[in-house]
């Protein structure tokens, strides 16, 4: 069987201050590799100034069959915004 | 949920203009279309290299050649988002270059012709990229999640190569005479592939009407066509350049400019393999390919070793 570099993915820190984002994925051989890669493929014009990089096999990700059960507990709290509270206009600065 | 119930969950989804992702249920037909048209993309930028890459040690100046090389750079780029969107759809890498190398995956025809002088590099920027273009700004909202956000990244960087293509020509044309004819026969030779990397005319195109239920597509070949020519006709007389249709004109009524027939024989010729280049193109991209073979061996193998050095030092 023959064994390929494997598949990883690929955050970026477009400047400091921001988190780090998912920009897509590459194959390297190892860590070091993916990041090489990653500068010459998504940071050609000055778009990051860092990089994150994770092998997709170690992501565990939420299935969507299971979006409505997984979020519904949070679809009814309606009291956990601000606006659920009733204050009069005369109060300022809350 | 039952089969019809997803499919009809779906086409919802799409009918309202929420994206599709990887781990959403998709139907077979979707998958396989997605595929099709995302690692036949894919091929094109990393083909399209080939006719470019001819001429970077040919280039006129130290200002054309860092141009170009970043140009072909960037296509390498795009070949890669887009080999990574389809890799999404649960299909690997190695498996898509092997259906390029059977045939059984196209490439956009236009790489088979030959970049046969300078001026080629700047007709080939301006139209073929030009063309590109064209399709993959309406690609933008494609409804694959994927295959849309790769498409930004391609269309924030296309725009360069454009305008790097027009300005070779409009200093061909402001040149001596020769280079003035040079510029116009490239035109000659361009013109007319360009118009065909849009596809058969609707009527004739097989997978329209499905790509555009599942707004993969949301313009049709001949509307992108049109629009091409709209748009191009203009940055051809600014050149001083004759586009070689005899029945091209501006139509008031319509507001689109007519013009002649295409040669789908031509168009179809290429497409079985019959193109100029075709021999040439497949046989430089197994090269490299094969040639590469031991360098992805061996960083493997280096990666391996490392890895199990690590381990016994932890242990
Ligand atoms: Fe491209
Ligand atoms: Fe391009």
């Amino acid at each position: 069987m023959k064994k390929n570099w494997p598949l990883w993915e690929i955050f970026i820190r477009s400047k400091n201050g921001l988190s780090h984002k998912h920009v897509g994925s590459l194959h390297a051989s190892d860590a070091q590799m993916a990041i090489e890669n990653a500068r010459d493929v998504y940071t050609r014009r000055s778009e990051g100034v860092s990089i994150w990089v994770v092998e997709s096999k170690h992501i565990t990700a939420s299935s969507p069959d299971q979006t409505g059960s997984l979020f519904d507990p949070a679809d009814d709290k309606v009291y956990r915004h601000p606006t659920f509270y009733h204050l009069p206009d005369e109060v300022k600065h809350i | 949920m039952s089969d019809n119930q997803l499919t009809k969950h779906f086409q919802d989804q799409i009918d309202q203009e929420v994206k599709i992702e990887p781990k959403d249920w998709m139907p077979e037909g979707y998958r396989q279309m997605l595929i099709r048209q995302i690692s036949q993309h894919a091929h094109s930028e990393v083909i399209g290299m080939l006719p470019e890459g001819n001429w970077i040690s040919r280039a006129p100046s130290l200002r054309r050649k860092v141009a170009l090389l970043a140009k072909v750079q960037d296509e390498a780029g795009h070949g890669l988002y887009l080999y990574s969107a389809a890799e999404t759809l649960g299909i690997d890498r190695d498996e898509l270059i092997a259906q390029l190398h059977q045939g059984k995956a196209k490439y956009s025809s236009i790489f088979n012709y030959p970049s046969l002088t300078w001026a080629d590099m700047g007709a080939i920027g301006w139209l073929v990229d030009g063309a590109a273009i064209m399709n993959q700004v309406m690609l933008t909202r494609t409804s694959y999640g994927p295959y849309a956000r790769a498409m930004v990244r391609i269309c924030k960087e296309e725009s360069f190569h454009q305008r790097q293509g027009y300005e070779i020509l409009l200093t061909l044309v402001r040149g001596s005479e020769d280079q003035k004819a040079m510029a116009q026969d490239s035109l000659n030779r361009w013109w007319w592939p360009a118009l065909m990397m849009f596809g058969p005319n609707d009527e004739d195109s097989v997978h329209t009407q499905q790509s555009m239920a599942w707004k993969i597509k949301r313009k049709t070949n001949d509307e992108l066509r049109q629009q091409f020519i709209d748009a191009t006709v203009p940055q051809a007389d600014y050149l001083g350049l004759k586009v070689p249709d005899p029945d091209l004109k501006w139509n008031d009524e319509r507001g689109h400019y007519d013009f002649g027939p295409i040669d789908w024989d031509e168009f179809w010729q290429v497409v079985k393999g019959y193109g100029p280049c075709n021999r040439q193109r497949m046989r430089d991209h197994i090269a490299a390919h094969e040639e590469g073979a031991w360098v992805r061996e061996a960083a493997l193998a280096y990666a391996e070793k490392r890895a199990a050095r690590l381990e016994t030092a932890v242990a």
